[in-house]
C-alpha cells in the first residue's frame, strides 16, 4: 500500500521522472517501538506514519461529512437551496454540477469558511467544522500560497495551521518535498516556481498534516492531463491510506472514474444522491442492432421508437428486455448479424440530471 | 480560547517573519531616522553658512600708553562678557584715520587721541554698537587707570539654587505630557496605518480562502494585528535605542535637567509602553477591519487619509485636556478608547495616581475585544458573505 501512495504522490509533481519502488535502497529507522521502512524517497515513510495516524483515530463518527437542508443566500437570490449530503468515511464523494451551481459555496459552508442561512452540517460529528480543522485538509479551487514564503514554510506553516508544530511542520515538508522530487526548490520563494510546482507545494500543504478528510475543490483544473492522472492516483492512495476524500468537479470523467457517491447539483439544488451506478441507471440502456434482412414483416415486432437505416437499427432497451424482440426477430427471419447493448454514461446521467450540457471537451480531452 | 490563541499565534508567527526577516524590513528601519538625518545635515550646513558675524576690528592709533590700557580693558571685559561681545582692537601705529579706511581696509572704525580725548572715525561698514562698545573699553580703561594699585580683586559670586516652585513644577509637567502625547502620536501615524493594507495580500493571493477554513476568523485577525504590533515594538525598540543614544551623545545633561512625571521615570516609561500597545491595538483593528473590506491598492491608498484625519483628531481630542487634568475634556478623552491611551499618558505626567491607569487598561481591553469581533464580523459579512448562523456570543461561549 505505501508503494502505491509514493506512486501516487510522486505523480503530482512536474518532470518527475518514474517513480522509486520499495525495492530501491532502503533502509530502517526505529521509531517509538516500531519499525518504519524508509526510502530513499522518504515520503514512503510519512506514508506509512500517515496511515497509523489515521488509524489511531479510529473511534469516530463513521459519517465524515453530513449536511441538511443548507441554503445560502447572496443578495437575496438562492445560491445553495436545500443541498443535504451523507459522505461515509473513507469513501470518494464526487459533488458534480456545471460553473456556477453552488459547488464551491457549498463546500466553504461543509468547512465552515461560512455559514449557511439555513440547515446544519457536520464533519466527524462536530457541528462547527472549525473544531475538526486538524482532521481536515483543504484544497480551495482558487490556489493561495504567500509568495516569498519557501516552500518548506509554506508547507510547514500549512500544517501549523492545522495543529502540527512549526518543527514537525517543516520537517514533514522537508520529507514530501524530497518524495515529491521539490527537495532542489525547497528553500527558494514560491515565486521562483513553475506554476506546477507551486500547485504541487499547494497540495502537499493539505496533506502534510494526515488528515482524515481531504476536501478538494476543483482540484484537477489547472492541471495537464498527466498531472490529473496523477492527482486521481493520490486521491485513491489517500482512501486506500484511511482518509474520505470529498471533492468538487465539473468534469464528469473524473467523477466515474473515481466516486463511490456523487451528489449532483444544479442551480443550487441537488438533483441526484447515490453510486455512480443509480446515476447511469436512471438512463434506459440504448440498443444496436445489425440484420441481415433490410426488410419484412420482423420490422413490425421493433420497438416503436426504433430509427435506422441500412440494416443498422436503434432503440431503447424495452422494460420486458431484450429477448422478446430477439425471439420475434429471430421468428420472423431478419438475421441477427450484430447486437449491442450499451449503458449510458455518467455524462449522459448528468446531462438529463442537470438538464444542460458541460462542456463536452473537458471529457473529450480526458476520454482520450 | 487556547484554540484562538494558538492560531493566532501561527498567523503573527508568519506575518511577523515573513516582515522582519525580509530585505525591505531594512527600509522600514531607516525610513523614520531619514528626516533626523537630513536634519542634522541640513542644519550643519545651515550653521557653517549662516554663522555669527565677524567682529569689527577697530585701528587703535593712540598713544602707546592709551593703547595698552585698551588692550587690557578689552582682555579684562572678554573674560566676563566672551570674546564675541566686543571689537577686535588692532594697535596701528603712525598714519591718520581717512589713510586707515582708505580702500580695501581690514578696520572698521579707527580711534585716535587718548583716553582722556579720543575720537573715533567711522566706515560705512561698522555695525550701530561700535561707538557703545568702544565707550564701554575706555570707560573701563580710564577706571582702572584712576584706580591704579588699589583697584578691587575680581569678584567671585557664591551660587545658591532654590527648588523650583510648584508653579515652574506643573509647567514643566504639562511640556512632558505634550511631549509624551506627541511622541505616541507620531509612532501611531507611523505605524498603526499599516493594518490598512494587512488583508491586501491574503485575499490577492487568495490564502484568505485557507486561512478561513483553517482557523476562526477572529485568530486571522488577532494574529495579523499580533503580528503587526510585534513588527511595530520591533522598529520601535531600534528607533528607541538609537534616539536615546543620539540624544545622549549631542545632550548629555537634557535628561538630568528634565522635569520628572508624577508617576516617576520607570513607570512612565512602562505606561508609554503599555498606551502604545493599547493605543496601537485599539486603532489597527479599527483599521484592520476597514482595510480587509478593501479589494485593491487603491482603495487602501483611499482610505489612508481619512485614517490619518481621524488620528489628528483624536490628538487633538486630547491634547485639549493636557492643561487642565481634572476637566471634562481630560475626563472625556480618558473615558472614549480611542483617544483614551493620549490621554492617559498626559495623565500619568501630571497626576502621580497608579489606579485610573488600570481601571483604564482594562477598559481598553474591553473596547479592544469589542473593535476586533466587530471587524470580524464586518470581514464575515461583507467579504465572506457569511452571514446569519452562528452569532458572536453563541461563538465566545464555544471558545
Amino acid at each position: 500500500m505505501p508503494s502505491v501512495l509514493l506512486q501516487t504522490a510522486l505523480c503530482v509533481a512536474e518532470g518527475w521522472e518514474q517513480p522509486l519502488s520499495l525495492e530501491q535502497g532502503g533502509w530502517h529507522r526505529g521509531e517509538k517501538g516500531r519499525k518504519n521502512v524508509w526510502n530513499r524517497n522518504s515520503l514512503l515513510a510519512f506514508a506509512i506514519d500517515g496511515a497509523a495516524g489515521r488509524e489511531r483515530d479510529t473511534g469516530m463518527s463513521d459519517i465524515a461529512v453530513e449536511a441538511h437542508g443548507l441554503v445560502k443566500l447572496f443578495e437575496g437570490a438562492r445560491a445553495v437551496d436545500g443541498v443535504s449530503l451523507s459522505v461515509p468515511t473513507g469513501s470518494i464523494h464526487g459533488v458534480l454540477g456545471p460553473n456556477g451551481a453552488g459547488k464551491t459555496t457549498t463546500l466553504r459552508m461543509l468547512l465552515g469558511i461560512i455559514d449557511p442561512d439555513e440547515g446544519w452540517r457536520a464533519l466527524f460529528g462536530e457541528r462547527d467544522p472549525l473544531r475538526a480543522a486538524s482532521l481536515i485538509g483543504y484544497l480551495p479551487e482558487e490556489r493561495g500560497l504567500y509568495p516569498s514564503m519557501t516552500p518548506r514554510d509554506a508547507i510547514g506553516f500549512l500544517g501549523a495551521l492545522r495543529g502540527l508544530s512549526q518543527a514537525e511542520g517543516r520537517r514533514r515538508a522537508m520529507e514530501l518535498l524530497e518524495g515529491a522530487g521539490l527537495g532542489e526548490v525547497a528553500m527558494r520563494p514560491i515565486r521562483t516556481l513553475s506554476k506546477g510546482q507551486a500547485q504541487t507545494v499547494q497540495l502537499l500543504g493539505t496533506i502534510v498534516h494526515k488528515p482524515r478528510l481531504l476536501v478538494l475543490d476543483e482540484p484537477f483544473s489547472g492541471l495537464d492531463a498527466i498531472n490529473q492522472q496523477r492527482l486521481e492516483g493520490l486521491i485513491r492512495a489517500e482512501v486506500a491510506e484511511g482518509a474520505t476524500v470529498l471533492f468538487s468537479t465539473h468534469v464528469i470523467a473524473h467523477a466515474e472514474r473515481l466516486c463511490e457517491r456523487i451528489t449532483v447539483i444544479a442551480r443550487g439544488g441537488v438533483r441526484f444522491d447515490g453510486s455512480v451506478a443509480e446515476a447511469r441507471d436512471r438512463l434506459p440502456s440504448r440498443v444496436q442492432l445489425r440484420t441481415r434482412r433490410d426488410d419484412g414483416p420482423w420490422r413490425a415486432s421493433l420497438p416503436a421508437d426504433t430509427t435506422g437505416r441500412d440494416r443498422e437499427w436503434r432503440f431503447t432497451l424495452p422494460l420486458t428486455g431484450i429477448e422478446p424482440v430477439l425471439e420475434a426477430l429471430i421468428a420472423g427471419g431478419a438475421g441477427i448479424e450484430a447486437l449491442q447493448i450499451e449503458r449510458p454514461s455518467l455524462h449522459e446521467a448528468f446531462v438529463d440530471l442537470v438538464g444542460e450540457p458541460v462542456d463536452p471537451s473537458d471529457d473529450e480531452e480526458l476520454a482520450a | 480560547m487556547r484554540r484562538l490563541i494558538a492560531s493566532a499565534w501561527v498567523i503573527a508567527r508568519r506575518d511577523y517573519t515573513a516582515t522582519v526577516f525580509s530585505r525591505i524590513f531594512l527600509l522600514f528601519l531607516l525610513g523614520p531616522l531619514f528626516p533626523i538625518l537630513f536634519g542634522i545635515v541640513f542644519g550643519a550646513i545651515g550653521s557653517n553658512s549662516e554663522g555669527p558675524p565677524p567682529r569689527p576690528v577697530v585701528a587703535v592709533a593712540t598713544d602707546p600708553a592709551s593703547t595698552g590700557a585698551l588692550l587690557a580693558a578689552r582682555a579684562k571685559l572678554a573674560s566676563r562678557l566672551g570674546d564675541d561681545a566686543l571689537p577686535d582692537l588692532v594697535a596701528a601705529s603712525g598714519g591718520d584715520a581717512p589713510r586707515l579706511l582708505h580702500g580695501r581696509s581690514p578696520y572698521a572704525a579707527v580711534l585716535t587721541g587718548s583716553l582722556a580725548d579720543p575720537h573715533i572715525t567711522l566706515s560705512g561698514r561698522a555695525p550701530g554698537s561700535t561707538v557703545d562698545d568702544l565707550s564701554l573699553l575706555l570707560d573701563t580703561a580710564r577706571a582702572t587707570a584712576a584706580l591704579g594699585p588699589s583697584a578691587p580683586p575680581p569678584v567671585v559670586l557664591p551660587e545658591r539654587r532654590v527648588a523650583a516652585s510648584p508653579a515652574d513644577e506643573t509647567h514643566d509637567r504639562v511640556a512632558l505630557a505634550r511631549a509624551g502625547q506627541t511622541v505616541l502620536f507620531f509612532l501611531i501615524v507611523l505605524l498603526a496605518g499599516m493594518s490598512l493594507s494587512t488583508f491586501i495580500e491574503e485575499k490577492s493571493n487568495k490564502v484568505i480562502e485557507v486561512l478561513a477554513a483553517a482557523v476562526p476568523v477572529d485568530a486571522i485577525f488577532l494574529g495579523k494585528l499580533a503580528g503587526m504590533l510585534a513588527i511595530s515594538l520591533t522598529g520601535v525598540a531600534v528607533w528607541g535605542v538609537m534616539g536615546v543614544g543620539v540624544v545622549l551623545t549631542l545632550f548629555p545633561t537634557l535628561f538630568a535637567h528634565a522635569a520628572v512625571p508624577a508617576v516617576g521615570w520607570p513607570a512612565f516609561v512602562a505606561l508609554v509602553l503599555l498606551y502604545f500597545v493599547a493605543s496601537y491595538l485599539l486603532l489597527g483593528a479599527v483599521f484592520l477591519g476597514l482595510g480587509s473590506q478593501a479589494g485593491s491598492p487603491r482603495e487602501i491608498q483611499v482610505l489612508a487619509m481619512p485614517a490619518t484625519m481621524i488620528q489628528l483628531l483624536l490628538f487633538g481630542f486630547a491634547s485639549a485636556g493636557v492643561a487642565h487634568p481634572e476637566g471634562w475634556v481630560a475626563k472625556a478623552a480618558a473615558i472614549f478608547p480611542w483617544s483614551s491611551p493620549l490621554a492617559m499618558l498626559a495623565r500619568a505626567a501630571e497626576r502621580p495616581a497608579l489606579w485610573p491607569h488600570l481601571l483604564v487598561l482594562g477598559w481598553q481591553i474591553v473596547w479592544l475585544v469589542l473593535a476586533l469581533r466587530a471587524a470580524a464580523g464586518l470581514f464575515r459579512r461583507a467579504v465572506l458573505k457569511s452571514g446569519g448562523g452562528r452569532r458572536w456570543w453563541r461563538s465566545a461561549a464555544r471558545a
